[in-house]
């Protein structure tokens, strides 16, 4: 136990000592929050909502979907840590350590989410520039959701960056596979308003799951009015399906022994 | 007694590559033993099975009679290692890096603070504990690395390459805190892999590794001694006519090695002044040395150890 949590320690302590990992992880959520918000807001003229009755903000609208950008940057973040522990050899003496390597994986996941969560926190605190009506249920169960997926990302991170040799690999893939996974979630654009091949390209997506649970939990008036979102029994089975099936494969890519550079 | 390592029939291979061959080994306890070799000769792969980081494909190696494969993390309890690259988050202090180390060998509260006070002493760390290891010179983090592997008052301590890259000076204090703490603890058992000779020449024994094979397993002075008395080495601007002439007049084991003409002679001094005489429009340079294991390691494989830079 100490094993573990000592790495899980370890992990928070080092994120928050590369100001820069910090800084991309929420200033640029942020900042598309705004500029998207302010830009492609501007073109969804009445709101989002296809009910005239009902007019959404798109800058309220769109914040769940920025809170979970926050949670896969900054889990993405903190799994590039592997691919530098690797480098700088700081994995080797873990590995080396008379634990077993589940412990490993396990310190990485809940390190990473744990910043990934106190990263989503703090967001939320911003919520009032955007109007989002804030209870405290809601933003408690929100964060709930938001703990699943984080380990969910975290999990798949680590799996990229544990099968990576260099970050600009990881850099590589993270523009291929992780930012379109959040584009095509219902994050940015309702799935409702996509054409046909791009709605069954996002229903398939699990992270769109994710931020439907998300928009559902922190501003149910927003999410009632948002046409063709995935229910919330449905959004729950498939996020935590999905931070099953990712934390079993990260936990298994790290068995692969003898897979220790240089 | 049981011995500390026991290597049986061990084999490696990368793909095609071999990176060893049946090696057989014994390091008895409380002893200092080095792999001596070139680069890419073995000895890194060696480390790492008994490292237990590198899964065994053929033969066994147990250590205090646990077998790396099936008794991992037995090996690992008993086990120190000090890794070429230091095995150090760079981002944290000092301090906060042998916290983490000792809480994954399960030291923790009271007697952890104890054991890196004790480190921070014995490697002289003073008042460095608060300082995050990458502001630290090459020389101090190798120390740090000594205190995280000396941390679990480990039984056998494992060096990989352990003063590559370091200043003379440094490389000075490294051996003066292992021999300290060899004082301290004489069942201590240790192992390093060196290409270095003056590293070599510490080791209780040592076995000289090339091309996944052992050549000889010996004391420093055994292997010396395998080396009929002197050698003499020439240099000249044509060393292979030279080679030639020496061969045919005086020893047709003279070899040339990297651009030196090489004869062994149990006396150097008469053979020297004979060839200088001899040959004294054709030789720039003589000179009589007692054997290195350099000379040693050029009779068993033809190759010599060290380039001359380093």
């Amino acid at each position: 136990m100490s094993a573990f949590l000592t790495l899980t320690e370890r992990e928070i302590v080092r994120f928050y000592r590369q100001r820069s990992r910090v800084i991309g992880a929420f200033l640029t959520p942020l900042l598309f929050w705004f500029v998207i918000g302010a830009g492609i807001g501007s073109s969804f003229d009445g709101g989002v909502t296809t009910d005239p009755a009902i007019h959404i903000d798109y800058l309220r609208w769109f914040y769940p979907g920025v809170l979970v950008m926050i949670v896969l940057f900054t889990a993405i973040f903190s799994t590039i840590s592997v691919i530098d522990d690797r480098r700088e050899g700081f994995l080797q003496s873990v590995l080396a350590a008379p634990i077993s390597r589940l412990t490993v994986a396990g310190g990485k996941l809940a390190g990473g989410s744990i910043l990934a969560l106190a990263q989503a926190a703090l967001f939320l605190l911003l919520a009032p520039i955007g109007h989002v009506p804030l209870s405290l249920t809601g933003s408690l169960a929100a964060l709930g959701a938001l703990a699943v997926l984080a380990l969910a990302l975290t999990g798949l991170g680590f799996f990229i960056a544990w099968l990576m040799e260099s970050t600009q690999g990881f850099h590589a893939i993270m523009n291929l596979v992780l930012l379109p996974l959040w584009m095509l979630s219902g994050s940015a654009f309702p799935i409702d308003g996509a054409a046909g091949w791009l709605r069954t390209v996002m229903m398939a997506n699990p992270v769109t799951y994710g931020v439907a649970l998300v928009r559902r939990l922190l501003d149910p008036e927003a999410a009632a009015a948002t046409v063709g979102l995935p229910g919330i029994g449905i959004s729950w089975v498939v996020t935590i399906a999905f931070a099953v099936v990712m934390i079993t494969a990260a936990s298994l890519v790290t068995m692969r022994r003898g897979k220790i550079a240089p | 007694m049981p011995d500390a390592v026991s290597i049986e029939s061990i084999s490696h291979r990368y793909g095609d590559r071999v990176a060893l061959d049946h090696i057989d080994l014994t390091v008895e306890i409380g002893t200092m033993f080095g792999l001596l070799g070139p680069n890419g000769g073995g000895k890194t792969t060696l480390f790492r099975l008994m490292a237990t980081l590198l899964p065994p494909q053929s033969g066994r190696i147990t250590i205090f009679g646990h077998d790396v494969a099936t008794e991992s993390r037995a090996v690992r309890r008993r086990l120190g290692i000090v890794f070429q690259n230091p095995g150090l988050d760079p981002f944290l202090t000092v301090h906060e890096n042998l916290l983490h180390q000792g809480r994954l060998y399960g030291v923790t509260g009271k007697r952890l603070r104890g054991r890196i006070d004790e480190m921070m002493a014995a490697f002289d760390l003073g008042d460095r504990s608060r300082q995050r290891v990458r502001e630290l010179s090459g020389g101090f983090k190798r120390r740090v690395e000594l205190a995280r592997a000396f941390l679990s008052d480990p039984d056998f301590l494992l060096l990989d390459e352990p003063t590559t890259g370091l200043d003379p000076g440094a490389r000075r204090e490294f051996w003066k805190m292992i021999e300290r703490r060899r004082v301290a603890r004489p069942e201590l058992t240790l192992l390093l892999t060196t290409h270095l000779l003056d590293e070599a020449d510490r080791c209780d024994r040592l076995a000289l590794l090339d091309a996944g094979h052992i050549k000889a397993v010996d004391t420093p002075e055994g292997l010396k001694s395998r080396v009929g008395g002197d050698v003499v080495t020439l240099t000249a601007r044509e060393p292979e006519r030279l080679l030639a002439d020496v061969q045919e007049r005086f020893d047709p084991k003279a070899s040339l090695t990297e651009g030196e003409i090489r004869l062994e002679h149990v006396n150097g001094h008469d053979l020297a002044s004979q060839l200088a005489t001899a040959f004294a429009g054709q030789i720039d340079s003589v000179r009589i040395a007692r054997p290195t294991l350099d000379d040693v390691f050029i009779r068993m494989t033809g190759r010599r150890l060290e380039d001359v830079a380093s």
